[in-house]
């Protein structure tokens, strides 16, 4: 085949595959502005015919989702900053610091990665159980604020800043955590923006922590109430499908603005979780 | 003297209070849950009644339970398949988008939108497609003259449903290790090449293939650790139905821990999946050594 052919096909391929995993999202989001007579009846129409937001009023309406809404927010945030804050920290004593036991240390906080909540689950529970953090939203804050992975790309980078800037601070008589507050983490904001996108993702996305502590319905987040919601025997689509879109919509706006931080973070690490 | 004790507090004291958060995490709630589990997996015992000690009998039972090895083999011939498959779709990816081509970002971003969602918005999104009356799949099928299908009503369709959204809502994150690993292949290396005649098939198998090996495996171990613990997805499309053609081992254990209260003969169960996991883990460490050590 020659070059312009391949190129040719090369496109097509591209189309096929981007109806392949756009359409399923798109397919929702154009259902959600359907009426709820539309979305029930046949022949099909891809497009809305009246497109109306009152899926997403109904949504609004019963007050609860806004709560659940709210809880997966204050959730994400407040464990965000911990784990940018304690995961910069670990890195940077991995990295700069010269003391025994570092690499054990270190091996021992990669290798809880071999230790994932799935086969935990049991006693994690009873351990919330007995500290009181059933139903919680510290209960599911933090206890996955440490990540190996944050601490991880913390290190790497960590280690690209010369040493001489720390040893210059030290003479100049500076304490240890003023260096660490007002030289590392200003140089450190590429690593943070990274760190920073993937905990907003595991923390909004998370799923299984909710699910294992969280059981009182105010305590739900966005996740747990929707895949409660299409548990039930009688799934009510319209509602349901507004809610989703909501959902999605945080990610995909922190995706298009943060896009190279996240192939960036990916390639440098390999791991996730 | 003073000079000596701030330098050792520096290099000692200062670094271990930067650790402490982190490490008292990790031991609360990773390490001493861990050595909990396995105790645990040596009692008999309900969430409100009494423990009592049986030693292994837990693992015996294990061995003659009809339902972990239904759910252990369902998790196994998922694994085997979704494995390969996500590994070739993902490299297939990397293949047709590693190249500069215009507007290559974008599509590249495409591909990567699903592993941005969450498995429970994955399972609702292909639910919505699924469905067995409005589900627009079926409706396709209808209007161009085929029989509508049940999708995920029915064990075959289901656990094949399952299959190709797990594929669906992962490559794209494989996808991203794998141009890591073209890009890093030396550009002298095709045109040698070239210069000797080779085409496409011949750089693909025996330039691309061989030099990307390393990312390869470390795909291939990842996924499989994934597919393991695999959960959220199956939760929201089928709840391991129909009958319990799509349970899997988390969904098992979780069940029998919560639902069937018993919690030691679970917490068995769950020691076998932790081993399992742990040495997958290991080859996983052993393929990413060079990344991991200190250079």
């Amino acid at each position: 085949m020659n070059k312009k052919g391949r190129t040719v096909s090369i496109y097509i391929a591209y189309t096929l595959l981007t109806i392949i995993f756009l359409f399923p999202v798109l397919w929702v989001l154009l259902s959600s502005l359907k009426t709820q007579s539309e979305l029930f009846t046949y022949p099909l129409t891809i497009f809305p015919a009246n497109p109306t937001l009152d899926n997403y009023r109904e949504a609004f309406r019963s007050g609860t989702f806004l709560r659940y809404f709210g809880n997966s927010g204050y959730v994400t945030v407040i464990a965000t900053f911990i784990t940018v804050m304690i995961n910069t920290m670990a890195g940077y004593a991995l990295s700069k610091y010269i003391f025994k036991g570092r690499d054990l240390i270190f091996f021992i906080m990669i290798a809880t990665l071999m230790i994932p909540l799935q086969v935990i689950m049991i006693p994690i529970f009873l351990l919330e159980k007995n500290l009181g953090l059933l139903n919680t939203l510290w209960g599911i804050i933090i206890p996955p604020a440490a990540t190996p992975t944050g601490i991880f790309l913390a290190r790497q980078y960590m280690m690209t800043i010369p040493n001489s800037l720390i040893e210059s601070a030290r003479i100049d008589g500076s304490g240890e955590w003023f260096i660490f507050r007002k030289i590392i983490l200003p140089l450190a904001k590429p690593i943070i923006a990274t760190i920073t996108i993937f905990s907003f993702m595991w923390r909004w996305n998370d799923f299984l922590w909710p699910f294992i502590v969280i059981s009182k319905q105010k305590k739900y987040t966005l996740q747990l109430a929707l895949s409660n919601f299409v548990g039930q025997y009688d799934v009510d689509w319209s509602k349901l499908l507004s809610m989703t879109v909501i959902a999605i919509l945080p990610m995909i706006i922190v995706f298009l603005a943060f896009q190279k931080y996240f192939i960036k973070g990916l390639t440098a690490g390999g791991v996730k979780g | 003297m003073s000079k000596k004790t701030k330098s050792s507090f520096h290099q000692t004291l200062a670094p271990m209070l930067f650790l402490t958060p982190n490490m008292l995490i990790f031991a609360v709630f990773i390490i001493i849950p861990a050595i909990s589990g396995l105790r645990l997996s040596l009692y008999d015992w309900s969430i409100l009644g009494e423990k009592n000690f049986i030693g292994f009998e837990n693992f015996g039972n294990i061995f003659r339970d009809g339902d972990f090895w239904k759910t252990f083999l369902n998790t196994l011939k998922y694994v085997l398949i979704v494995v390969p498959l996500i590994t070739a779709a993902s490299l297939g990816l990397a293949l047709l988008t590693c190249d500069n081509r215009p507007g290559v970002s974008i599509f590249r971003g495409t591909f990567y939108l699903p592993t941005m969602l969450s498995l429970i918005i994955v399972g609702i999104t292909w639910r919505w497609i699924l469905g067995d009356e409005l589900g627009i799949l079926n409706y396709i099928l209808d209007i161009s003259g085929g029989e509508t299908v049940k999708w995920l009503s029915t064990p075959r369709t289901a656990f094949a449903s399952l299959i190709f959204i797990s594929v669906w809502s992962l490559c794209g994150f494989y996808m991203v290790m794998f141009i890591g690993g073209l890009q890093a292949i030396p550009e002298d290396l095709f045109s040698a090449a070239s210069i000797d005649g080779a085409n496409r098939r011949q750089v693909f198998l025996h330039i691309k293939l061989p030099l990307i090996r390393p990312t390869t495996l470390v795909v291939l171990v990842l996924a499989t650790i994934n597919s393991f613990k695999a959960f959220e997805l199956i939760f929201t499309l089928t709840k391991g139905g129909p009958g319990s053609a799509t349970k899997f081992l988390v969904q098992n254990i979780y069940q029998v821990a919560f639902e069937e209260d018993r919690l030691g003969y679970a917490s068995a169960m769950a020691v076998m999946l932790m081993i399992t996991i742990g040495i997958l883990t290991m080859i996983q460490f052993r393929l990413n050594r060079k990344e991991y050590s200190n250079e």
